[in-house]
């Protein structure tokens, strides 16, 4: 017996796939089931963040629903993963936000954007808000930039804290590596297995979605929001470089590294989430975790926003439109900041963790 | 696709060029070959569409001739070496001509398959040591017929489920037309230019396994669907069609006793008897548990279970060995002492400790190893344990309970080079085809070696699609 009834399903699925082991060539989780006979919560966790939900062990299992045997892993492992998010999160007293997560990103975003909002119409005169600003410094004109930097750095550092010591608390729980060997090595192959999302692709014929036809978009559209966010992610980093380093101020001219860098994020941050919202309300109720539709769709929400107050503040910069767009856009980054350990992001953190201890585990394999 | 004549005037109904009955791998590649022959074509699946496929939902790999390592295949397995295996398995008793032809059709087969869409895997798990001889299908049986089933749509074939054939409209060794339990597009009649039977065999079928099994049939789990009845081969052997293979034999594995009537799969299946003893409901030995190695002994244990009173026996063992073999589906009934477990397992106690107790005396020591046929023997029993035999005597001791798991049935259809029936003449019919489990009988007169069953269906299957495109066009 587990700890939670979801986890009892998934041993009970384990041991029936462990029984038939068809499915070993589509993914990691089965090659890393074959390595065990029993199952902890620990192992059950490492198995679920380990599943990409591509959805192919589902369609080609003959003892998927109507079987008795009732097997369907994508969804009994989405399940357990979303269970695990809440207990791994850090500090314990704030996993209720799993719970009714779509509502809890949505206040928080809403606050947030509100609060820049009315911060910039109080701390500033109406003529700043709505005026005209450009050239170097033009949106600290509006919020000084020591103040921007501190406000986002304790919100950016406050979230580190907390997705490492949920880790922390994942990493414990999943136990030693099978016959592991921790090196360097295994970090690579996690880093280009979670890149290239080698597990989100049915072993080669796709991944399914809301028939059994298999196909790639989902993939394509997660690779446009994630690496979508990493370029708006060095965008910021090369501005806060440019800005200390080189004592250059932003607004950059639209040629400049920062602003080509923003902008191809977020095109990316915009059209990624766009699909993946489409995928996520088509995708076949079978392979979900319905009770989860508001954390999924909440974190594609935040994503989406960011993007577009992220562009459009760069298309309005030069207008009277600048102050109220800076406002929402940086409302907008930092909910997604201080909500990052507690909503659908930590399925990136804990998957790449599952990755690194499945290559060690392989690479454990290869060299016994 | 819809049929060359569609509905007609005369209210004579739609008409295919070929109607193929049956829905698993046979039918779907005798389909795809005849769609890409140029006929319009029609599948009848009598099961509902998740059930499709018959025995080929549960299936994982296919055997084929190769003449050099693959991606996927360690070493080469010439078509010689395919022929000795099955003249050893069957014992001699298979077709040559047909059963050479269709080896060296198969090497054809592993790139042909591919291109309808299967996709294989190389044989990573240390589930079955086949990598040398056989092809696995990534993902198993059932996404092999996914595939198949795409590939098929795709091209344009009709496919109808639930669609059950009542009765088949035969002149003269011609096939007409097919009754229909209840109406696909508006018919209850379907004709068509040629037939494909590819509907396999009736071992879901418990009231014909009666006819050679008696009662104890009652007690037989079917590891396949419930859809596999037989009913088209019994219609084609009413008509006239010349029978092929043993009635009284089929296929059958030990399986677990606490399996589902139907529909258990691979995952039932128990291959600890060599790490411990078979006993019956008496608590009795009755047969060497350590005869010879896989798959062999796989293949035996279902019969000689069918053959004890109530079809039911125990594989004992005990702590020592429980890693030695796949985990399994059910856990084994566990007791501290013999008693105890002889208890769970409702068998007489003393009688169970007194068969443990003149095992263990007669355990003569060994060198351990079930890879091979190793040295570990027992003195002075009977029946003997000849390899691998040990004392059990480390509680807990455990069971799993067994009883005879059928796979497949070897009647058939006699078929030619051509996949095309003979009649009870001997004359070949004029548009009727057979491939897959409704002909295996031709090469496989009894045995069976992993990955022939979808080696007849694929090769027979192409064949009979092309045959019967080429007919109907004709």
């Amino acid at each position: 017996m587990h700890g939670t009834r979801i986890l009892d399903e998934a041993d009970r699925l384990m041991t029936v796939c462990n029984s038939c082991r068809y499915c070993e060539g589509l993914c990691a989780v089965f090659p890393a089931m074959e390595m065990r006979r029993a199952f902890s919560d620990g192992d059950l966790n490492y198995l679920a963040n380990l599943c990409h939900s591509c959805g192919a062990c589902y369609v080609d299992c003959q003892f998927s629903p109507p079987h008795e045997f009732n097997v369907n892993v994508p969804k009994t492992l989405a399940v357990a993963r979303a269970e695990s998010y809440a207990a791994y999160a850090w500090p314990q007293a704030l996993s209720g936000a799993f719970a009714r997560n779509g509502l809890v990103i949505s206040i928080i975003a809403a606050l947030s954007m509100a609060a820049f909002i009315l911060g910039f119409a109080a701390l500033n005169d109406r003529s700043v808000l709505f005026g005209v600003h450009t050239g170097p410094g033009a949106f600290y004109k509006l919020m000084p930039h020591n103040a921007m930097a501190a406000l986002f750095s304790a919100a950016f550092l406050y979230a580190i804290l907390a997705l490492v010591m949920s880790v922390r608390a994942f990493w414990r729980d999943i136990g030693p590596a099978v016959g592991g060997r921790a090196d360097g090595g295994s970090i690579f192959q996690a880093i280009r297995d979670a890149g290239e999302l080698r597990y989100l692709h049915g072993g080669g014929v796709g991944c399914y979605n809301e028939d059994d036809k298999p196909t790639d978009r989902r993939k394509l559209y997660h690779h446009l929001t994630f690496y979508g966010f990493l370029l708006c992610f060095a965008a910021t980093s090369v501005a806060t470089l440019y800005h200390y380093l080189f004592g250059r101020e932003a607004p950059y001219p639209w040629w400049d590294l920062p602003v080509v860098l923003g902008t191809l994020g977020g095109i990316g941050l915009i059209i990624g989430p766009i699909g993946l919202f489409a995928a996520r309300t088509r995708r076949d109720p079978a392979l979900l975790d319905e009770n989860r539709y508001g954390m999924d769709i909440g974190f594609i929400a935040m994503l989406f926003l960011t993007g577009l107050t992220g562009m459009l503040l760069l298309i309005l910069r030069e207008t009277s439109a600048m102050g109220p767009l800076l406002a929402l856009h940086l409302g907008a980054v930092f909910a997604l900041f201080i909500t990052m350990p507690y909503g659908k992001f930590v399925h990136g953190i804990y998957r790449f963790v599952a990755l690194v201890r499945y290559a060690q585990e392989r690479r454990g394999e290869a060299g016994s | 696709m819809s049929p060359t004549s569609s509905h007609r005037a005369d209210g004579m109904g739609s008409k295919y060029d070929v109607l193929v009955i049956g829905g698993g791998n046979a039918a779907l590649c005798a389909a795809i070959s005849a769609r890409r022959g140029g006929a319009s074509v029609l599948v009848l699946e009598g099961a509902p569409k998740f059930y499709r496929g018959g025995n080929t939902r549960h299936t994982r790999n296919m055997r084929c001739a190769h003449d050099a390592a693959t991606e996927i295949l360690t070493g080469p397995y010439t078509e010689e070496e395919f022929w000795e295996d099955l003249l050893r398995v069957t014992g001699g008793q298979t077709d040559e001509e047909l059963a050479r032809h269709m080896i060296r059709e198969s090497k054809d087969i592993l790139n042909w398959i591919v291109e309808q869409g299967v996709r294989w895997q190389p044989s990573l798990g240390g589930t079955l040591s086949l990598g040398r001889t056989n092809s696995f299908f990534l993902g198993g049986g059932r996404a092999m017929l996914n595939a198949l089933y795409l590939t098929a749509e795709r091209l344009g074939v009709d496919v109808e489920y639930d669609a059950e054939v009542t009765d088949l409209v035969i002149e003269g060794g011609m096939f007409l037309a097919a009754r229909l339990k209840r109406p696909v597009k508006g018919e209850t009649e379907i004709r068509a230019t040629s037939l494909v039977a590819a509907a396999g065999g009736f071992e879901a079928n418990i009231e014909w396994l009666k006819q050679y099994w008696g009662e104890a049939a009652d007690n037989f789990l079917i590891r396949g669907t419930p859809y596999n009845r037989g009913s088209i081969l019994k219609m084609l052997l009413d008509k006239g069609v010349q029978e092929v293979g043993d009635p009284t034999q089929c296929h059958a594995v030990a399986i677990d006793a606490r399996a589902p009537k139907f529909d258990g799969g691979i995952i039932t299946r128990h291959d600890s008897v060599v790490f411990g003893i078979v006993v019956n409901k008496h608590a009795q030995r009755f047969y060497d548990e350590g005869e010879d190695i896989w798959p062999k002994r796989y293949a035996i244990w279902g019969r000689l279970v069918a053959a004890q009173p109530d079809q039911i026996a125990y594989i004992i063992f005990d702590s020592t060995v429980v890693t030695s073999f796949m985990p399994t589906l059910f856990p084994p009934i566990a007791g501290q002492t013999v008693a105890e477990l002889a208890g769970k397992l409702e068998l007489d106690p003393a009688a169970l400790e007194k068969t443990l107790t003149e095992f263990n005396a007669a355990v003569r020591p060994g060198t351990f190893d079930h890879t091979i046929l190793d040295d570990c023997v027992t003195e002075g029993i009977t029946p003997p344990k000849t390899h691998w035999a040990r004392k059990i005597e480390t509680p807990p001791y455990l069971a799993y309970p067994v009883r005879p798991g059928i796979t497949f049935t070897y009647l058939g259809t006699r078929v030619n080079k051509e996949a095309r029936m003979l009649m009870a003449d001997g004359k070949p019919s004029a548009n009727m085809f057979a491939a897959g489990e409704i002909m295996a009988g031709n090469v496989l007169g009894k045995g069976y070696a992993a990955g022939m069953g979808m080696t007849i269906g694929s090769v027979f299957g192409r064949i009979a699609g092309r045959e019967a495109a080429r007919h109907a066009k004709n």
